[in-house]
């Protein structure tokens, strides 16, 4: 038998001998979620390129068999519905922030194919700065942007992307460069950035395009698969509908006017490596504190008992009394004696002499929020803070005062006060920089929250001067001192240092 | 050309909505839009019923996903594969 003889016999073969080539990828669900009789069709118009595109992304999904390792992350405009059609993992987000909730999935799921897929109002225009930095970071993520020039959805708006000289139904004179700026060239602008390894145009404008479109699809996704980086595909794409042609007309038209305003083309196809200098968290934010090289070099406390389940504490007076000093010390303090804590400071521009305050959360639990809106403990450094901060103080909390006496037309009749005249203390230590330790002491010695010897394990951190170190031990003694010899005014206290 | 079409389609005719991209674009110009309307109102397409190639351009054509289905030909018993040549200049190194 001769191969020549072969090829020339044409076989007979009956109609049931037809293989199926091409069908409704299995990407796609068979029947879709949507009103009851339009089960069997997508929601997009005659000629829409959506559709196109489902199709396209579909069968490259199906090809490289990652269905059940998919995201798709459906953005606000016609394609909202892409939940409707795709049997993948599928989540709707916020206009323009595809590229956001995508890095988020992601960084969260590193296993799976995280497809963002995105029109022009969602992406050039309300989306513009997630995509930008999303691209920069080089997220590993594929977008799909399709860009008809036009906001589809809310029917024909001026989009970023809209051509010079197009009209829409706000720039129904066609687009004036002078007055709305020339269109958006994404790919371009995105190609501009490190981090990209693939950035491509097509356009879906006759069947040559198309099978390149499906082509970058497909290089899109692979790309992503093995990981390589941040992968976008803009495609330019007909609207029959806004546009007012039909469908033949319209596909014709993304070739011959969009194509040279979004020029086609491979932008970027390039390995690119980030250098990764992500050093493993190996040590508690303890150590880091402490310092490099001085990390176990203290034995740690015991964790003692805190009589506390959490305590707010807020700390408020001029800038350089040390008011954020102390609240840090605090925190800390806190932190070595195993709580939960948070430290934040809220200051004016003008940090010396002006009014500064902190908020201090020690928790046995993980803190919530760093901001203490309602504090059990109020530690006023100066009258103008007392005034404004007294009324915040929960019923039964303390006020700390480090002031000799109240002012005359203060009260604050739901908290228990303490008033330590702590500049006055501090200056006979030998310098009133030292006033916020004896408060400190005050502190510590009025409601026990966190034990003195973990304040000065903290304070020989901070304080590198051995005269003032031995200043800061006095203040802290002289404060608990003072309020060991004085009686609070206000309400009763408990066993525990603090009114009920 | 004579005897079988290479190629098929079938088309859903609830699921096609008449936009005549597959007309447009089939290379060898065997679809059609059927005279008739279908239940949606338009004008489905049809396949002429000759000269299909089973190309698949239409099926990418079509925005609907599964409008579209095309078919091939069997391929006929696979042909054994030629001898190798033995001379010339891609002939494998003795």
């Amino acid at each position: 038998m001769s191969t020549h003889q072969v090829m020339t016999e044409k076989p007979m073969v009956s109609t049931d001998s037809y293989q199926v080539v091409h069908s409704k990828s299995g990407v796609f669900y068979s029947e879709y979620e949507r009103k009851t009789d339009l089960k069997h069709q997508t929601h997009y118009c005659p000629g829409c390129g959506h559709g196109v595109i489902h199709k396209l992304v579909a069968e490259a999904l199906d090809d490289l068999q990652v269905k059940d390792h998919t995201i798709l992350v459906s953005p606000v405009g016609c394609s909202v519905f892409a939940y409707y059609y795709f049997d993948v993992g599928n989540v709707q987000v916020a206009h323009g922030r595809a590229p956001a909730a995508a890095t988020g999935l992601k960084r969260a799921c590193p296993d799976k194919l995280v497809v963002a897929y995105q029109g022009d109002g969602d992406l050039a225009a309300i989306g513009t700065a997630e995509i930008v930095h999303a691209a920069n970071r080089g997220e590993k993520i594929t977008v799909f942007f399709v860009n008809n020039a036009i906001y589809g959805m809310t029917g024909g708006q001026m989009a970023p992307t809209t051509l010079v000289g197009q009209r829409s139904t706000t720039s129904p004179w066609g687009r004036r460069p002078v007055n709305e700026g020339f269109p958006l060239h994404m790919c371009e602008m995105l190609a501009s950035l490190e981090a990209p390894v693939y950035i491509e145009r097509v356009a879906l404008c006759d069947n040559k395009n198309i099978m390149r479109a499906r082509r970058a699809i497909r290089k899109a996704l692979e790309l992503q698969r093995g990981g390589a980086g941040f992968t976008f595909v803009e495609i330019l794409s007909p609207c029959p509908t806004i546009w007012g042609k039909d469908p033949i007309e319209a596909r014709r038209w993304v070739g011959e006017k969009m194509v040279p305003s979004f020029p086609l083309n491979v932008f970027r196809d390039r390995k690119v490596e980030i250098p990764n200098n992500n050093v493993p968290p190996h040590k508690t934010v303890a150590e880091l504190v402490e310092g490099e090289g001085k990390a176990g070099a203290h034995v740690a406390l015991p964790h003692r008992q805190h009589l506390f389940h959490d305590l707010g504490i807020k700390i408020a007076g001029f800038g350089g009394q040390g008011v954020l000093l102390l609240g840090q010390l605090l925190a800390e303090m806190g932190m070595r004696e195993g709580l939960e804590v948070s430290w934040l400071p809220s200051y004016g521009p003008e940090m010396r002499s002006g009014s500064a305050h902190c908020h201090v959360c020690l928790s046995k639990e993980r803190v919530g929020s760093p901001l203490v809106s309602r504090p059990n403990v109020l530690i006023a450094m100066n009258e103008f803070s007392l005034h404004k901060f007294a009324s915040q103080v929960v019923p039964g909390g303390l006020i700390i005062y480090s002031l000799g006496h109240l002012p005359e037309d203060f009260s604050a009749p739901q908290a228990q006060v303490v008033c330590i005249p702590a500049a006055e203390i501090a200056d006979k230590l030998g310098s009133a920089k030292v006033a916020n330790v004896v408060v400190m002491g005050a502190l510590l010695e009025e409601t026990e929250c966190l034990s003195p010897g973990t304040a000065m394990q903290v304070l020989e951190t901070k304080v590198k001067n051995p005269n003032l170190l031995e200043m800061d031990r006095k203040a802290l003694d002289a404060g608990r001192v003072y309020i060991d010899h004085t009686v609070a005014v206000g309400a009763v206290t408990q066993a525990d240092g603090f009114a009920q | 050309m004579s005897g079988q079409a290479r190629g098929k389609v079938s088309i859903d005719i609830e699921e096609c909505k008449g936009c005549g991209l597959c007309v447009e674009s089939c290379p060898p110009k065997c679809l059609e839009l059927a005279p008739e309307l279908s239940h949606s109102g338009v004008h489905p397409a049809r396949y002429t019923g000759h000269d299909c190639t089973a190309c698949g351009i239409c099926f990418y054509c079509c925005p609907e996903p599964g409008a579209i289905t095309v078919y091939r030909l069997a391929a006929p018993p696979k042909a054994p594969v030629p001898q190798v040549q033995t001379r010339g200049e891609h002939a494998p190194a003795l």
